[in-house]
């Protein structure tokens, strides 16, 4: 699957009017995922995954960061991503949904149907690009 | 079989009470269509899909969005028994329809961004996770007759 310029320009477009929130969307969706899917603990069995936790803040954090760098390096994912941590779920499909729920909610208007399919299509991309390191 | 808590319930049936089924069908149907095209496959008699303005646009698709969540109103109603109450509706997505059950758990995940589009601040994680269960439990009733 690849991102069309449609799609690279509406994750752009996007993407530039969360500023610095994006911080706090990246952990608000970390707690969703863990609420509604409970298995995705299973995974962070070393975090402290009570409300307010400072580690999932962090870690919310670092998948904000992660998401920016890859937004400005669409054209070339696997390199932009190869530093993260070789330790990524291959149930990444959860956080992406969660994440999709998170901006949903706080930019209702600015998700429009092409703009959700382009995000959707994107952390897809990522996803897949984080999991292959497994194979 | 899926459990909801009384707390799962009350989240449930009082997000329910403030959804507009007709508009939210419509949304949901279309969106789902957009993100993931080949889902347009099981509706080629619905004609203009051509784009996402005139799939949203698409009255066919408003009518039959309307009377898929007007379906999960069932569900709602009968949070302990979503097997029973899907029972011929899965039989009919089997046998007549030929819908790939991950359809169903594709489009209960477009319904969920959309509910987060219309409630905004409400749609706490907790009543999002409630939701959730809803839509995996409707997606398996619904797979549960196929063979």
């Amino acid at each position: 699957m690849a991102l069309s310029a449609e799609d690279k320009c509406n994750v752009k477009e996007f993407w530039e009017k969360l500023g610095e929130n994006t911080k706090v969307y990246g952990t608000e969706a970390l707690v969703r995922t863990f609420l509604s899917f409970p298995s995705t603990k299973t995974y962070f069995s070393h975090f402290d995954l009570s409300s307010g936790s400072l580690e999932v803040q962090a870690h919310g954090k670092k998948v904000a960061d992660a998401l920016s760098l890859a937004v400005n390096h669409m054209d070339d994912l696997p390199k932009a991503l190869s530093s993260l941590s070789d330790l990524h779920a291959h149930k990444l499909k959860f956080l992406s949904h969660c994440l999709l729920v998170t901006l949903a909610r706080h930019h209702p208007g600015n998700l429009n149907p092409e703009v959700h399919a382009s995000l959707d299509k994107f952390l897809s991309c990522v996803a897949s690009v984080l999991t292959s390191k497994y194979r | 079989m899926v459990h909801f808590t009384a707390e799962e319930k009350s989240s449930i049936t009082s997000t329910w009470g403030k959804v507009n089924v007709e508009e939210t069908g419509g949304e949901a149907l279309g969106r789902l269509l957009v993100v993931y095209p080949w889902t347009q496959r099981f509706f080629d008699s619905f004609g203009n899909l051509s784009s996402a303005s005139a799939i949203l646009g698409n009255p066919k698709v408003k009518a039959h969005g309307k009377k898929v969540l007007t379906s999960l109103g069932d569900a709602v109603k009968n949070l302990d028994n979503l097997k029973g109450t899907f029972s011929k509706l899965s039989e009919l997505h089997c046998d007549k329809l030929h819908v790939d059950p991950e359809n169903f758990r594709l489009l209960g995940n477009v319904l969920i961004v959309v509910l987060a589009i219309h409630f905004g601040k409400e749609f706490t994680p907790e009543i999002q996770a409630a939701w959730q269960k809803l839509v995996a439990g409707v997606a398996t009733a619904l797979a549960h007759k196929y063979h």
